[in-house]
């Protein structure tokens, strides 16, 4: 009964040949590349703390700059533009992206640290598809129901836990509906974004239809604060989206905020078993829970907890954690020192309070880089912290229930609401199950699926507003509500 | 063989639970319609997901020598001829005539009254030699008729029996029917040194179409005393799937938790390229784990795979491809 030698794979890297990063970026304003007029700072691989490229700061006056450009745009040209001329170059955008789809896949891997596995198969593929799905929208307006009166400047700022995807949900419906965009990405992560803006040259689009400024906080204050924008979109924490609705309360901006989470992944006793435990393997682990609607709580029911958290264990021991480049990576780095800090801390008060366990298979982190390993804690009650606050890491907290009831209690306890799962074979209880959750989204037997047909969004402080979907077309037209 | 017949020889009793389960029709269909579902579209999306592993150099070369080795050289048609077995033996036993260092197939696979030939070119060289009985592919025969054809292939010299549940007594419920059935040919295996010929358990999982049906008859299998659970028959489309093999490895992982037995599983039919195989060992690795990797407990039955594989190792070792002219038809 010798075991065979176990089965080594190889290191599969994928190529970093394809992608050209330059050694400086500016921002990109009423179609041209330009210099900042704020501090330089730097983007680097969070997998190496490699210095990748040294990016332009906006000031608030390269931010009016950019709003301007975009008004213009709008005025001019894009705001009355038929909608079947937008499509053609919404179709054409997208049709690059599939095109550029392993440049743009392994940049995003290099500058966000996710696995080329994931910015791969998930991200630029779903880029892509909201591309075209906005697309086949814009000369459809008049049926979607809410007018056919484009916003006008859309000041956008996105989060650095899935770059171009966000690009995509914020760029592609404003777009598509006839507005003109000023996007900020986050500091951390624009590399992709400024390839956007190559890409958005390669496909003819008129000038200040897309504008991106990079930088950090202050800039994504002066872009939302800017006088001259109709529209605040943004995705990203809490406590800025929270900054932002006072900055532009008592304004006419129209505004949606897609903010955090901490979704409950209830797993009721007759729940096909093996996909449960890749359904919480895939809401915690995917992108190194970098995720707004992750899976963070674990609601097991108590009959079959043990089971299913043996089984959850074996399953991250074949977990690969390391190179985010590497095809077989699994699990690749934490963004940044300060989100690597601040999952530190979490996770560090979740021991002191946790009775129960904290876990992690035993993996090797390597020794350069932002790294933490996938971790689960055990007998976790609501009243913790790690399962009251968003982490965005790789930290599972495991609570139980008895009754469906309690289930549903216990998920809906959050001040937050933005998604939920549930793993039942039984199909009356998932429907009954889902209609008293308070969350945005709730996934049947599944978890973390995206499709640019389906609206997201939150309730109370997850934010409000849906992205995708018909539903995501109201944030960006006249007869939508807010 | 890791199994002898005196540590394996009943259903599995005592500490794990399962004693009473196949004491009746009733009991055996309770526990079966027991077990957690599968959710197909889960377990689809997870045999896809460990798809896209990338085996390369040195990982790439250990698993094309482990599929060789895993390989049942089969020939189950109606035109073979005492001369196409021996050819076919004798490549099982040397599959690159032009390099000794390759490694041999698992065993040949064929009818019942092909095995005496196929034993006599395989002699000693360690090549088993499994042939399918109770009345492949179909199962459509009586009871004492599946026995004989067993009884038959074992006294020839079989090592293993390949055999074919009812499928038609599953459909309709008759689980003890099909338990029986299975013991009684495990017992039909029994050699006169009191060895067992090895007992694989066909389901024919394109008939049974649901993945909830092969969790089902795989428990159903191991607890009869199979030795290997085994996809299909190759005759029937579709054969051999990753989400089925997928759902099958987790049996046998499961079983191995509650009753410390472990079964082997053999994927047949479908699998003609070594980037399949390499599929096939991936999920193998990360659902059961590393101890079924190996010849004794997970099989292709494959015929066309072997010069697949034979090719792709030729090509690693010399960094060029040769043409298929370069590798015997057998």
């Amino acid at each position: 009964m010798t075991p065979s030698s176990p089965f080594d794979y190889a290191p599969a890297p994928e190529s970093r040949a394809v992608v050209d990063i330059k050694a400086t970026y500016g921002l990109f304003v009423g179609g041209e590349f330009v210099d900042g007029h704020g501090t330089p700072f730097k983007t680097v691989d969070p997998a190496t703390e490699e210095v990748l490229a040294e990016v332009a700061e906006a000031s608030d006056a390269d931010v009016d700059a950019a709003v301007k450009a975009a008004r213009k745009a709008h005025e001019r040209v894009w705001g009355r533009m038929p909608g079947r001329e937008r499509a053609k170059y919404l179709y054409r955008i997208a049709r690059i992206i599939q095109e550029r789809s392993r440049e743009l896949a392994v940049l995003e891997t290099i500058d966000n640290g996710k696995p080329i596995k994931e910015s791969r198969d998930v991200d630029v593929p779903t880029v892509a598809a909201h591309f075209f799905y906005y697309a086949g929208w814009a000369d459809k307006l008049e049926h979607a129901g809410y007018g056919t009166t484009p916003l006008g400047v859309a000041g956008q700022v996105i989060p650095w836990n899935f770059p171009l995807l966000m690009l995509a949900w914020k760029v592609a419906p404003a777009l598509a509906c006839g507005n003109t965009v000023v996007l900020k990405p986050a500091e951390t992560t624009p590399l992709t974004a400024l390839l956007f803006a190559e890409i958005c040259q390669q496909a003819d689009l008129p000038a200040g239809v897309v504008n991106i400024v990079t930088g950090a906080g202050a800039t994504g204050q002066a872009l939302v604060a800017h006088p001259g924008v109709d529209k605040v979109a943004f995705t990203g924490s809490t406590a800025v989206g929270k900054a932002i609705a006072r900055t532009v309360a008592g304004t006419s901006k129209k505004v949606t905020l897609e903010l955090g989470g901490k979704a409950a992944n209830i797993v009721f006793d007759d729940a096909p078993v093996d996909q449960a435990v890749e359904g919480i393997v895939t809401g915690i682990f995917f992108n190194q829970g970098h995720v707004c609607c992750a899976g963070s709580r674990l609601l097991v029911q108590e009959s079959i907890a043990e089971e299913v958290l043996d089984r959850l264990r074996e399953r991250m021991s074949t977990l690969r954690l390391g190179d985010p480049l590497d095809k077989n990576t699994d699990i690749g780095a934490i963004n940044s020192a300060a989100q690597l800090a601040r999952i530190r801390e979490l996770a560090d008060i979740g021991e002191q309070e946790v009775s129960g366990e904290r876990w992690s298979p035993a993996c090797e982190l390597p020794e350069r880089g932002f790294w933490f390993p996938p971790t689960v804690f055990t007998g976790v009650t609501q009243a913790h912290r790690i399962a009251r606050e968003e982490i965005f890491g790789p930290v599972l907290s495991v609570l139980t229930f008895r009754t469906p009831s309690e289930a549903v209690e216990k998920a809906n306890n959050t001040p937050f609401g933005l998604s939920a799962g549930i793993w039942s074979e039984k199909g009356s209880r998932i429907l009954e199950i889902a209609s008293r959750l308070r969350a945005g989204v709730v996934w049947a037997n599944t978890f973390n699926k995206f499709d640019p047909t389906s609206p997201f969004g939150g309730y109370q402080e997850s934010g409000y507003g849906r992205e995708g979907g018909r539903h995501g077309l109201a944030a960006y037209l006249e007869g939508g509500q807010r | 063989m890791p199994i002898t017949a005196s540590s394996a020889a009943t259903a599995p009793t005592g500490g794990s639970g399962l004693a009473d389960v196949t004491s009746s029709d009733a009991a055996l269909r309770r526990f079966l319609h027991g077990l957690p579902g599968v959710d197909q579209v889960g377990a689809e999306a997870r045999a896809a997901s460990l798809a896209t592993r990338s085996i390369k150099t040195t990982a790439k070369e250990q698993a094309l020598d482990l599929a060789i080795r895993m390989v049942d050289l089969t020939t189950l048609e109606g035109s073979d001829t005492h001369g196409k077995v021996r050819a076919l033996a004798a490549k099982a036993v040397r599959p690159d005539p032009a390099d000794p260092a390759c490694p041999s197939a698992a065993a040949v696979c064929v009818y019942p009254d092909m095995v005496a030939t196929a034993k006599e070119t395989l002699g000693d060289s360690g090549v088993h030699v499994a042939a399918v009985a109770t009345a492949f592919p179909s199962g459509r025969a009586a009871l004492d008729i599946k026995l004989a054809d067993t009884r038959d292939a074992v006294e020839a010299g079989a090592d293993e029996i390949d055999m074919v549940i009812d499928r038609g007594a599953f459909l309709s419920g008759r689980y003890l029917q099909v338990f029986e059935e299975i013991v009684a040919v495990r017992e039909a295996c029994a050699r006169a040194d009191g060895e067992d010929a090895h007992l694989k358990v066909i389901f024919e999982t394109g008939e049974l179409q649901t993945y909830d049906n092969v969790r089902r008859v795989s428990w159903l299998a191991m607890l009869a005393g199979a030795h290997f659970i085994k996809t299909s028959t190759g005759k029937v489309q579709p054969a051999a799937t990753l989400p089925v093999t997928l759902v099958m490895l987790e049996a046998v992982r499961d079983f191995r938790r509650q009753t410390g037995q472990m079964v082997g599983v053999k994927p047949a039919g479908g699998i003609r390229t070594s980037k399949d195989a390499i599929k096939y060992l991936v999920m193998v690795n990360e659902v059961a784990g590393a101890d079924w990797l190996d010849p004794d407990w997970f099989r292709f039955g494959a015929s066309t795979l072997l010069n697949d594989l034979l090719m792709q190792r030729t090509k690693l070792r010399t960094g060029r491809y040769s043409g298929p002219d370069y590798f015997t038809l057998d």
